[in-house]
């Protein structure tokens, strides 16, 4: 059965206002979330910065003895400078590392 | 001799040439589905569905195959009513196929359903339950990106505006067809096909054939459709606007919004929880990081399966019969004004918002928001590239775009909700 004109206009404003009003509470909801975590996030940070502070460089064996690793395999260290010598075309012993870090994303 | 002549008749006469001849429109629908494969494979109009709804749609229509029996459907729909109250034509094709219900009364189960139909028949009934928009959209879930919308929420205000569409399109149908048609109808501009299938079946299922070729088809014809009116109604200045770039979004935000969403929209609209879950269920199997393969599951194998099965089992129901009428002209023209509307809707949205930021909204992410991701998404790019060649909008446009798809979800749930039975 076909609808009145004004029973029609009726429901076409109250879906308009229903969608929006879903949408605009889910927004809210997100923006919750976003607060949330981000706080979150941010806490963590002060707790772990404490911690690099004690953790001391590791030395690699085997080198002249100054060249600090951190976070590194010094077998990860050993292939990281032999790429960098073949690039540069020039011997290992030529060549002086002074650190070697993993960045992290 | 005359035994040779006599076989030959008969093969004569069972051919679908012969039967063709009964009825003309059987062949226009041939060439109709001829012309939809020829978009789908020359012109590239979202060949993965056009496709198989044209080939469906050219199976149902050769005289003899018995591929999809729509009667049957009209019978499945008719459960519980009297035989004696039917119209003619079922009343025949329940003698004709030996049907016989209990006390007279119309009791068809999937079972019978099954060994009457044919195979398209056995496919249809994913649509009729639901299953394969639900599916489809669990996949649509595990390839979205849902990072644009949280890092800037308001897209989802744009994603609402551009419903206007679904609304305006459900009003002017109103007019021409009873309200459960015209819902089916308004629907088409959500731009989202598992959508418009789904709410079309259960709500006026004899018309899913030309609403879901109308949704698909103007999917595709996006580029051509909305460049005009997001020109015509945004200035060249606007146009030009530069957006910030997106604040990064953690992990913990992409995992939690997910069951958020669901959470939320379907203690909102429960009628919308099997779209709206899988679409939720798809997302966090991509963004656990724990279940890859679930994800690419989803993603690949079971969204092909499911395409292959819905677009057949759709174009299916184009029968010359009930597909060649002034109706569905009627559709096709509703449906292209719900398509335009909802770009209207979601572009002046995105003026109030380029006005009340004082210029930090570029207004044609707004047209983004009538979903067909990431189609929509990628004409605002290329609109606001064409006036600023250092413009780049489409990340920015995703948001609007993936709200479109919550918003026409949460608009499909309120019409079934008025309107289902």
């Amino acid at each position: 059965m076909k609808m009145a004109f004004g029973e029609a206009l009726i429901y076409s404003l109250l879906g308009m206002l229903v969608v929006f009003f879903a949408l605009i509470l889910l927004m809210i909801c997100i923006k919750i979330l976003v607060a949330v975590t981000d706080r979150k996030k941010k806490e963590e940070p002060v707790a772990a910065a404490a911690e690099p502070a004690a953790a001391e460089p590791v030395l690699a064996t085997g080198t002249a003895g100054d060249i600090k690793l951190y976070n590194t395999d010094p077998r990860d260290a050993a292939m990281v400078m032999a790429i960098v010598a073949d690039t540069l075309g020039k011997p290992l012993n030529e060549l002086r590392f002074i650190s070697i870090k993993e960045v992290e994303e | 001799m005359e035994n040779i002549l006599q076989i030959l008749g008969r093969v004569w006469e069972t051919s679908g040439f012969a039967l063709m001849l009964d009825d003309w429109r059987q062949l226009v629908m041939i060439i109709v589905a001829c012309f939809l494969l020829y978009l789908g494979l020359v012109k590239k109009f979202e060949p993965l569905l056009l496709i198989g709804i044209a080939f469906g749609m050219l199976l149902t229509n050769l005289p003899g195959a018995g591929m999809y029996t729509p009667e049957l459907w009209d019978l499945y729909i008719a459960n519980g009513t009297e035989v004696a109250a039917l119209s003619p034509e079922l009343q025949a094709f329940i003698a004709e196929h030996g049907l016989i219900f209990a006390d007279g009364v119309v009791n068809l189960t999937f079972t019978e359903l099954i060994h009457a139909g044919g195979l398209l028949d056995i496919l249809y009934i994913g649509v009729k339950i639901g299953l394969y928009p639900s599916l489809i959209f669990m996949g649509v879930g595990a390839m979205t990106d849902f990072g644009p919308l949280i890092a800037n929420p308001k897209s989802l205000l744009l994603g609402a505006a551009a419903q206007l569409g679904i609304f305006g399109a459900f009003f002017a149908a109103t007019f021409f067809f009873p309200a459960n048609v015209a819902a089916s109808i308004g629907i088409i501009g959500g731009a989202d096909g598992p959508t418009a299938i789904w709410l079309t079946s259960k709500l006026a299922p004899e018309y899913l054939a030309p609403i879901a070729i109308a949704a698909y088809s103007y999917m595709a014809l996006i580029p051509l459709i909305q460049p005009p009116v997001m020109k015509l109604l945004t200035t060249k200045e606007m146009r030009e606007t530069k957006m910030e770039q997106l604040r990064p979004v953690s992990k913990t935000q992409k995992i939690l919004f997910p069951i958020i969403v669901t959470i939320f929209v379907c203690l909102l609209l429960p009628s919308v929880a099997p779209l709206l879950g899988c679409l939720m269920l798809g997302n966090l199997f991509k963004e656990s990081g724990l279940t890859d393969r679930l994800s690419d599951t989803a993603q690949n194998a079971l969204m092909n399966i499911v395409t292959i099965f819905l677009a057949t089992s759709v174009g299916a129901t184009a029968r010359y019969d009930r597909f060649l009428n002034l109706q569905t002209i009627l559709i096709v023209v509703l449906g292209l004004a719900a398509f335009e509307i909802a770009t209207i809707g979601g572009l002046l949205f995105g003026r109030i918002m380029y006005r009340v930021t004082g210029g930090k909204i570029n207004p044609l992410i707004g047209s983004a928001g009538v979903s067909a991701v990431p189609m929509a998404a990628r004409v605002s790019q290329k609109v606001g590239q064409e006036a600023n060649p250092s413009n780049f909008l489409l990340m920015h446009a995703m948001g609007p775009n993936v709200a479109g798809v919550i918003g026409s979800a949460v608009a499909a749930g309120f019409l079934l909700a008025l309107f289902g039975q």
